[in-house]
């Protein structure tokens, strides 16, 4: 089969905590500082560059300080400009913009890979903004050698420049979700998952870069669709129900007509009445409850991509 | 991940010889089952316990402002008070830290259910007080004061928890026979579906709770579930504690008598932390097959941490121990990576209503 040559990885990124209660990302990035430190940077077959995205809510142990850190990397919003009012959350996405970026320039960090957890039963989770060749490949490098959790891709389909996670501020960047856990806990075998994830990944990087071919084919992916949100009494938003048991941790399963989305407080069954079978994801993910979002419902599709190989000088 | 038992159980033996006597506690007896049952059985000639009558109940919800359950449970009954209402009982539902709960947050300025120390609810009359310490006075005065017969009999909290032990009541004296007798009737009401019970009654370890103002404090803890999450099946374990142990309430103002029985405890031991460095940093998560492993046994050189770089740290104490509350979410700042309890069985006498 005939190659698409891709130029070789220079840069690499780890960011953790961009939210500063997902855990795993927080300490998986410390004991990448720890082993360069001890072991020198020959450790991985690139540069790696190892950020704590946002330190304050890492010190705080909260998700973002004034407002959600990873909402902020969008064209539109990085070019506003920085005033007194700017929150610190925004201002330090002007900073990682400047670290790792600028977004969409030449100077740009080849690949920044966001570590992130979530309260959803979502086993390892890819999400990428585009269909980006070098991203896929991955995704389906992790897919094959990835046996302890199930490895899913989420494509988000949106022109770079509206992409507003950290990721997007480089050429190839992806976020790694791992969960289910509780935000401010870390679990050893969610570290352990997210750990084996980033591993994978620099050895992708090393092979790549060393002139394997990446035969090419489809990879199956989960294409977001819309989100529905919960049941909420309507003068004071309170919930009125909570995620079905029967829903409930079935990330990336089916939901079918008639089957049931929500039990209310007071026993009825919520059911999904449309007639288009979607994949529901995020289920019950707590920081979704105040952007409204109980749940995420995506397409399934398969995208081809070609085979690869590193670009010779 | 299960583990043979291996330690024998131990046995208190709790009497209350009549009505107007102090119980008599407790020799610690090294026997075989057949022996207790036969003491139970001797005990049973004697009188019930005559208790007085339960006037007032209160359910506490948002003592943490993000433990969802109670939260919702408090709200909803707030608004439709049909499910909490029993004859002859005036029962309060109540948030009890509501700044705490409209930011989501476990507390604002310090653990509200950490508060009820006698300093901070009977301290003087200062300026800047943190706002749980002002919140634990309103709540002595509205529900206590505590310690004095104006309080409210009964106060059931309502607790989530990130780690994996199922409902838990938790419970501050072995020696209160009505708290005993009605943690009795709520597991055997649930079962299948298992109610632990964890007794913190450590002279050191033992915390000045939201619930301790109350004569019969009835902690009601249930998980996991991670903080600011409403689990459906969670919610509706925590709900369905709450209405036996009304019913109970309800049967025993009406006369109805509650023979001897059993009751299994853990009884809070020592608390763990995780290995830190001397930055106060934590060099090792519970190891893989200690999560989620509360109540069951913990023995010398079963795995305890794994450290980031893949080492296992062993459980090095003397006996085995049945951990709980292991890996929880706000535990990390208090130094907690888990708790050791050791397990006994309660004798409790009958009790009826005088």
């Amino acid at each position: 089969m005939v190659s698409t040559f891709l130029p070789a990885l220079g840069r690499v990124a780890v960011c953790g905590g961009t939210h500063g209660n997902e855990l795993s990302g927080v300490y998986l990035v410390r004991e990448m500082e720890r082993k360069r430190k001890q072991m020198g940077d020959s450790v991985w077959p690139v540069p790696v560059t190892t950020v704590i995205a946002n330190p304050r809510a890492v010190k705080e142990c909260r998700r973002y300080i004034e407002t959600d850190m990873n909402r902020c990397f969008s064209n539109d919003i990085l070019s506003s400009p920085i005033t007194d009012n700017t929150p610190y959350d925004l201002r330090r996405a002007h900073e990682l913009n400047a670290l790792l970026g600028p977004k969409e320039s030449a100077d740009a960090t080849d690949l920044i890979c966001d570590l992130h957890n979530t309260t959803s039963n979502m086993g390892l989770t890819l999400i990428l903004n585009t269909r980006d060749c070098m991203a896929l490949h991955i995704c389906k490098y992790l897919q094959t050698k990835i046996t302890r959790v199930p490895v899913r891709v989420v494509m988000m389909d949106v022109p770079i420049s509206a992409a507003y996670s950290l990721e997007s501020v480089s050429k190839h960047g992806f976020t790694i979700e791992v969960g289910p856990q509780p935000h401010g806990v870390i679990r050893a075998d969610i570290y352990e998952a997210m750990k084996e994830g980033v591993d994978v990944t620099m050895d992708w990087i090393k092979k790549f870069n060393s002139g394997t071919v990446f035969e090419g084919g489809d990879v199956e992916v989960f294409t977001p669709h819309k989100s529905i949100d919960y049941p909420r009494d309507p003068e004071t938003q309170e919930l009125t129900a909570a995620i079905h048991p029967q829903l409930q941790d079935r990330d990336f399963g089916l939901l079918k007509k008639g089957d049931p989305m929500f039990l209310s407080f007071s026993g009825e069954t919520v059911k999904y009445e449309e007639e288009e079978t979607f994949h529901p994801f995020f289920i019950n993910e707590c920081a979704y409850y105040e952007k409204g979002i109980a749940f995420h419902l995506a397409r399934k599709t398969l995208i081809s991509i070609p085979t690869v190989q590193v670009q010779k000088d | 991940m299960p583990r043979a038992q291996t330690q024998p159980l131990n046995y208190h033996y709790v009497t209350q010889h009549s009505k107007q006597e102090e119980p008599v506690v407790v020799r610690k007896l090294r026997s075989r089952e057949t022996r207790v049952r036969a003491a139970i059985a001797m005990n049973s000639r004697n009188n019930a316990s005559c208790l007085p009558g339960i006037k007032r109940v209160a359910i506490f919800g948002g003592t943490h402002g993000n433990e969802m359950s109670g939260i919702t449970l408090v709200n909803m009954w707030m608004k439709n008070a049909a499910e909490t209402e029993r004859n002859g009982l005036v029962t309060k539902t109540f948030i009890s830290n509501p700044k705490a709960v409209e930011k989501c947050v476990r507390y604002i300025d310090t653990d509200l259910n950490r508060a009820f120390t006698p300093a901070n609810i009977s301290g003087p009359d200062t300026e800047g007080l943190p706002y749980e310490v002002q919140r634990a006075r309103e709540i002595n005065q509205m529900f206590g004061p505590k310690g004095s017969s104006d309080a409210y009999d009964v106060i059931f909290d309502l607790h989530n928890t990130t780690s994996n032990m199922g409902s838990t009541l938790i419970l501050e004296s072995s020696k209160d026979l009505f708290t005993l007798q009605m943690v009795h009737y709520i597991k055997k009401a649930m079962a299948p579906h298992t109610c632990s019970v964890l007794l913190n009654e450590h002279p050191q370890l033992k915390y000045s709770t939201t619930r301790s103002v109350a004569k019969h404090p009835v902690g009601v803890e249930v998980g996991p579930q991670p903080q600011g999450v409403l689990r459906s099946n969670v919610f509706e374990s925590m709900r369905m504690i709450i209405k036996h142990a009304l019913d109970f309430i309800e049967l025993f103002n009406s006369g109805v008598e509650f023979p001897t029985c059993t009751v299994e405890v853990f009884r809070v031991r020592e608390s763990m932390d995780y290995p830190r460095d001397t930055n106060g940093n934590i060099t090792a998560m519970v190891h893989p097959h200690l999560q989620d492993c509360d109540w069951e046994p913990l023995n010398r050189g079963d795995p305890m941490f794994l450290t980031f770089d893949g080492r296992t740290i062993p459980f090095e104490g003397a006996s085995t121990v049945f951990p709980t509350f292991i890996n929880e979410a706000a535990y990390y700042e208090k130094m907690q990576a888990f708790m050791t309890t050791c397990r006994e069985i309660l004798a409790v006498n009958a009790v009826r209503k005088a």
